[in-house]
């Protein structure tokens, strides 16, 4: 956390905000990142610097490359037999893919796009990753608990069943405890992949706020399909087309004058 | 005739053909059972839990040593069994791919294919000729590599059934792939492998065939596990082909006995199964 850049695509001054933004580490960057499933190139040559505390969104159609560049920034793309990545991506300028992998996703936390709690109890779902990690003693792992439900906004909700299956709760709760989970082990950065593509739009609501609070703490990058939803939350949003990405800015940028006409096109809707 | 009469009039055909036919499966089961029922609990008496069999000419008597021996055999068997397939099932699942897998599977399914008096030939072969007589862990040894195939084969169908998101779930936390399958896909199916492991079970208990020159048989008390044992089935067996009307009697009641407990496990590995997938 040495080094202070600034990201590639210099963002303008801060337009229509109330707080003055000071300025950002880059958190993550990829220099030159394709992936292969197989013989197919589902990602090619994207350079990207996140910032720190800061939301970035990544919009683009179904197939873009998005999720698949999500998903390779915790290296959980490695479970996929014949995958192969090419490139470079860096954790506060230490390379990734050279990286323990345990210690990586100990950093970098990832919520899916379906709520996946294990069928476990709600208390053994957050505390998994802390006791998996071997972060915490049987104390003060309750207060992480705790602690991980609240930032999640879910505590309220389920501190007289804490050893009540998880499986019992509604969707959007399952997914709340999942970012809860994530949470738990005190990641620096987020990764959520189209987290409320399965949610109504209360428990969507929710999450947004969630994820609002949440950037204080640490760095989040969000897939989303819902461009209301990465214009809503986002500080910079990035846009995928065919493994490329296209166009990478402030979301206000982004979302009222794009630089390339695909943007544009896809932002109001002429295809996609 | 019309159209429609004429639809309607198969449809009613068909429906009661294949009525017929479910009636006729379901009562064959029926009447084995209440045949078996019927003979075997009028021949059920205390003595018989209690008592070691009677010599031929002598009334009465039981088979408390076979009930214990059956339950022996199956012990050995589970402690072969159980493990076996269940880590190979987890290799299968979780760890395995290429070549070696495939060839695994196939050669469990063959292994599940094979008669079980040819497993008792290979129990005979690898501990009885080797030790150099008759016991129960032989017995134990034919069964337990009878369950193999099945006890392998539903844990790896159970373990395929979790939801590769959970995988992900845990592995997304810093959770190595070993204990990613120990502490959350196992445990997500351990309901219906530990049902199938019940299944496998009662389906080896009733087996006769291998443990007819393993366990052998024994008119009294086995001690430990190197000595014959007597078993349900073969005890069955014996008794079934005898000329003595009172040993039939017994071998209507030990068959009863025997059925009443592979329902029992049945219907408790049912139960565990349906509470599984309610869950779900």
């Amino acid at each position: 956390m040495t080094s202070v850049t600034t990201p590639m695509f210099t963002p303008a001054p801060p337009t229509g905000e109330s707080k003055p933004r000071e300025h950002s580490e880059v958190k993550l960057r990829t220099e030159d990142l394709s992936f292969y499933y197989g013989s197919f190139k589902a990602l090619h040559g994207v350079t990207l610097e996140i910032l720190e505390r800061r939301i970035t969104a990544l919009i683009g159609p179904s197939g873009c490359g998005k999720s698949t560049f999500l998903r390779a920034l915790n290296r959980i793309s490695e479970s996929i037999r014949n995958s192969r990545i090419e490139g470079r991506i860096t954790l506060d300028d230490a390379d990734v893919l050279k990286m323990d992998v345990t210690a990586l996703r100990r950093r970098v936390g990832m919520v899916f796009q379906r709520p996946n709690p294990f069928p476990k109890s709600i208390f053994d779902n957050v505390a998994y990753g802390v006791r998996v990690n071997g972060l915490a003693d049987q104390r003060s792992l309750k207060e992480v608990v705790e602690r991980s439900l609240h930032r999640a906004a879910l505590w309220d909700e389920v501190k007289d069943k804490l050893h009540d299956s998880a499986l019992a709760l509604s969707g959007g709760q399952q997914q709340r405890l999942c970012i809860a989970r994530a949470l738990a082990i005190d990641p620096e950065v987020l990764l959520l992949d189209e987290p409320c593509s399965a949610l109504d739009p209360i428990a969507t609501a929710k999450i947004e706020d969630l994820l609002f609070n949440l950037k204080d703490q640490c760095t989040i990058v969000i897939v989303t399909h819902n461009m209301q939803q990465a214009a809503r939350v986002a500080d910079f949003t990035g846009f995928f087309l065919m493994g490329k990405l296209i166009e990478f800015d402030r979301t206000e940028i982004m979302f009222k004058k794009p630089s390339k006409k695909e943007t544009e096109d896809y932002i109001t809707g002429r295809f996609g | 005739m019309t159209r429609g009469q004429w639809r309607k009039g198969v449809n009613a055909a068909m429906l009661s053909l294949t009525g017929l036919c479910t009636i006729l499966v379901a009562s064959v089961l029926f009447v084995i059972l209440a045949y078996l029922a019927w003979n075997g609990g009028r021949s059920l008496n205390w003595d018989f839990f209690t008592k070691l069999p009677a010599p031929v000419g002598e009334s009465g008597g039981g088979m408390v040593n076979a009930i214990v021996g059956s339950g022996k055999l199956l012990a050995v068997a589970v402690l072969i069994g159980v493990p076996t397939g269940f880590l190979g099932g987890v290799y299968l699942a979780e760890f395995g791919h290429g070549w070696f897998p495939y060839l695994v599977r196939y050669a469990t399914d063959l292994l599940n294919g094979v008669p079980s008096i040819v497993m008792g030939i290979f129990a005979y072969a690898m501990v009885v000729h080797r030790m150099g007589h008759f016991s129960t862990v032989a017995g134990g040894v034919a069964l337990g590599v009878m369950m193999i195939p099945i006890a392998l084969r539903t844990t790896e169908e159970f373990l395929h059934g979790v939801p590769g998101s959970l995988r992900e779930g845990a592995m997304a936390l810093g959770a190595s792939k070993s204990r990613t399958v120990f502490t959350v896909v196992v445990p997500a199916a351990l309901d219906g492998i530990v049902s199938g492991m019940m299944l496998d079970l009662a389906r080896v208990a009733g087996e006769t065939a291998p443990l007819l020159f393993t366990a052998l048989g024994n008119p009294f008390w086995s001690k430990g596990w190197l000595e014959p044992t007597a078993s349900l089935p073969v005890m069955i067996y014996t008794y079934a082909i005898s000329p003595y009307e009172d040993w039939h009697r017994q071998a209507w009641a030990a068959g009863f006995v025997l059925l009443s407990l592979v329902l029992a496990v049945n219907v408790a590995a049912r139960l565990i199964l349906s509470r599984a997938t309610s869950h779900r």
